[in-house]
């Protein structure tokens, strides 16, 4: 009969066959999403973040508004009235890394786009309570403050397209560029930008059109959160797993 | 061979100054020089300790017995207890935030947002991991009978792991981080601890291969398994592109709902292999030392262990459940996470039973009272984690406080209790003292931080439960009946609550605290003379 002291007296043996036990699980749960093709639904409207969008991105990131939102709706009655039609996994198929969350401390933020406008945004970072006074939320009033900084605003397109987002050549040559016309109505490459980003919304949102705030950054990216997909022309019954 | 680590030092420096000149960002550069800066006092550290001992340690005492590295033990009870606390207190200050969010001061450093992770990497990865590596140090040297492998190498894991630690600390605070929970520092901080866990995975391994004993003891399995799962489970889940070698930005390699279950497969098994399969290593070699008896059932440490690495890996999903996440892999994690229960409890039962014939010292020695507790808090923890998984359960307590609370009767109740036992465990042995310095505050201790664990836990329950049937209440027209602020409001006196839970849990380790250093120091309280539990390896260690 099989002795389990051969294991045990061999350190080797005992580590490759904890590798061996402990890879199954996740090789037969992982690995089928990145090759099934039922994993991510059929939409139209997706397209990869505006560079200013991104950069709200990663400021949305780096001040870890994750520990409390969500970005994902699920399919239970009270979700669907409180925060609109359930998340599809399609929705966040540009996302490096996943911002769905864990817990709400605040309310989900998968379709807050469009909800408030952009003074309500202004005055809710630089004090929620003065918008929400029930709200724990900290205040972020240096957003407004701060200039928008990129080391490298095509970079950071680049290293998305290496990811997998379908980043074209003429997005990454005007990154730079886009990233102001985004927050001027008035410039010339507008429409041009717009073919490039179907749906992005061209305004200055925080309020000071003098400088090209985090906080520009910050509201464009939660004016545009479950915005893109086209919900008209979904089709539930094709897209079932 | 002290001259190759030497020569990683000068590579060190070069790179730290590199980085540091290069930088495309603040962080970066402060990150590049404080590399080198840690580089150049390792240097320093080698050329002293070259001319101070140049034969090398001995490998046995005059007697013959095995001469143990107890330094590197030392150190790590020290780093340990130091990190604990600053992991509690940065908890209490966040829970304080959540009742008073006055108390963010609405600057970028001290948020809620960058803070959380700063709590929960110090108490998990700074507290956690240095319990775990001084801990299997110990137990590895012990169980095998033989000095810990290498010379040098379990310093560069210790002193490397501190430095990973205040990397990804600072780097928080500047509002560096990947955003995925638990894996929040960036690809350069990652590169860095791996670099620190090949070494350690070779420190423990080296010492099995030098052991005096025929078989590998359970704790070390346990050990191992975690050492080299965290490895795979880190390695995988961190996978990106930076955006500069000399920047600290990085995009993720995978992307929604890949990204969401690989970041959840690492997150659900950090709990699994960090916070469990470790610490069952602790309870495997410390409760049968402490109450001197063997391990109840050799058969069941087998199948527990085998069971259990093997069903954890599968359990990530049910942190994903209703999401966008195929069906069948919701339900997988949800069928393995119940499955789970048995391996758990049937790893509770071995540790609680391994006190047959000794149950009167749960009451006479507070230290076994921590031990044991600790198993029992990990019965009821693993036995509230398969009832989350169920997708019913789950609809109601995903993003509530309800998993904040099971977090925490897991990590309070288990891994501080069985680490709490650990360290009065090993502090007299270590500083070859009689005894502590005094049982009656190890008590005190312990009710303390109860009674904070009961509070903190019991609050959760119930705010995490309350604001959960709020979210989903209807009035009697069909509309919801409360706006989500509303639900935020209810939870304020929860989170006062909270907050006082985890203020009588971080009092309780200041008293340990205060404890340790009597009794390392030599002290005895004259109170309790002749009446203190015996350090039993006293006579040995002599």
């Amino acid at each position: 009969m099989f002795s389990h002291k051969k294991i045990e007296k061999n350190s080797i043996l005992m580590l490759v066959l904890v590798l061996i036990v402990v890879s199954i699980g996740g090789l037969i749960e992982i690995a089928p999403l990145f090759y099934l093709e039922s994993t991510i639904e059929k939409v139209k409207g997706m397209r990869p973040y505006s560079p200013l969008e991104l950069a709200g991105r990663d400021i949305y990131i780096r001040e870890g508004c994750y520990n409390c939102h969500s970005q994902m709706v699920r399919p239970l009655r009270d979700e669907a009235e409180r925060y609109g039609h359930y998340s599809l996994a399609a929705e966040s198929m540009y996302d490096h890394p996943f911002q769905w969350g864990s817990k709400r401390t605040g309310p989900d933020l998968a379709r807050v786009g469009g909800r408030y406008s952009d003074e309500w945004h202004v005055t809710h970072m630089n004090n929620p309570r003065d918008v929400v006074p029930e709200s724990v939320m900290p205040g972020y009033p240096f957003l407004g403050k701060t200039p928008l900084q990129i080391p490298h605003v095509a970079g950071n397109l680049e290293t998305n397209r290496i990811v997998g987002v379908p980043y074209t050549d003429e997005m990454i040559a005007n990154a730079e560029r886009d990233l102001a016309t985004q927050v001027n109505p008035d410039a010339d490459d507008v429409d041009a930008f717009l073919e490039r980003y179907p749906k992005a919304q061209v305004r200055d949102f925080d309020g000071n059109p003098a400088m090209l705030s985090e906080l520009d950054a910050l509201i464009a990216y939660l004016q545009m959160m479950g915005t893109l997909v086209d919900f008209t022309s979904y089709d539930v019954d094709a897209n079932k797993r | 061979m002290n001259l190759l680590w030497l020569a990683f030092t000068i590579v060190g420096v070069l790179l730290g100054v590199m980085l540091s000149a290069k930088a495309a960002d603040p962080t970066m550069m402060l990150h590049g020089m404080v590399f080198s800066l840690a580089s150049v006092l390792s240097a320093f550290a080698l050329i002293a300790r070259h001319y101070r001992n140049a034969s090398g340690p001995l490998l046995a005492d005059a007697n013959g017995s095995v001469n143990y590295n107890t330094e590197i033990v030392k150190a790590g009870v020290i780093a340990s207890t130091f990190w604990g606390v600053v992991g509690f207190a940065v908890g209490l200050v966040i829970a304080l935030q959540l009742a008073f969010p006055v108390l963010n001061f609405d600057l970028p450093w001290t948020n809620f947002g960058r803070l959380r992770p700063l709590h929960t990497s110090a108490v998990i990865f700074a507290f956690g991991g240095n319990i775990l590596i001084m801990t299997s140090f110990h137990v590895v040297q012990r169980t095998c009978r033989a000095r810990l492998a290498g010379d040098i190498a379990p310093w560069f894991v210790f002193w490397g792991y501190q430095l990973f630690i205040v990397l990804a600390a600072t780097g928080y605070v500047l509002g560096v981080t990947q955003s995925k929970e638990y894996a929040e520092p960036e690809w350069y901080v990652d590169i860095w601890l791996t670099v620190v866990w090949v070494v350690y995975l070779l420190v423990f391994l080296g010492t099995i291969w030098k052991r005096q004993e025929k078989h590998i003891y359970v704790a070390n399995w346990f050990y191992l398994a975690f050492i080299v799962t965290i490895a795979m489970l880190h390695i995988v889940n961190n996978l990106s592109v930076p955006v500069s070698l000399a920047g600290v930005k990085s995009y993720s390699l995978f992307a929604g709902v890949q990204s969401a279950l690989t970041q959840w497969w690492y997150g659900h098994n950090a709990v699994g292999f960090f916070l469990t399969a470790g610490f069952l290593g602790i309870m495997y070699y410390f409760i049968p030392k402490r109450v001197n008896r063997p391990v109840y059932s050799y058969r069941l440490s087998i199948i527990h262990f085998w069971s259990l690495i093997f069903l954890y890996i599968w359990a990530g999903p049910h942190h994903l459940h209703y999401t966008a996440l195929p069906d069948w892999a919701q339900t997988l994690g949800m069928t393995f996470s119940i499955m789970l229960w048995m391996p758990s409890w049937g790893g509770m039962i071995n540790g609680l039973m391994t006190l047959s014939g000794a149950w009167d010292k749960l009451r006479t020695d507070p230290v076994v009272r921590f031990l044991v507790t600790s198993v029992a808090f990990y019965g009821m923890s693993t036995f509230e984690g398969p009832l989350m998984s169920i997708k019913a359960v789950n609809a109601l307590s995903h993003y509530t406080d309800w998993t904040i609370g099971h977090v925490h009767s897991g990590a309070l109740g288990w891994v501080a209790y069985i680490s709490f036992g650990a360290l009065y465990f090993l502090t007299p042995v270590m500083w070859k003292r009689k005894s502590l310095y005094s049982d009656a505050l190890v008590n005190l201790h312990f009710w303390i931080s109860t009674v904070g664990i009961l509070l903190y836990i019991t609050a959760m329950w119930v705010s995490g439960i309350l604001q959960g049937l709020m979210w989903r209440a209807y009035d009697a027209f069909g509309f919801l009946e409360y706006s989500f602020s509303e639900t935020v409001e209810a939870m304020h006196p929860f989170y006062v609550i909270r907050a006082l839970g985890g203020a009588l849990f971080l009092i309780g380790a200041l008293i340990m605290v205060y404890n340790l250093w009597r009794t390392a120091r030599g002290d005895v309280r004259a109170k309790e003379v002749g009446s203190l539990v015996p350090n039993m390896e006293f006579a040995g260690a002599r």
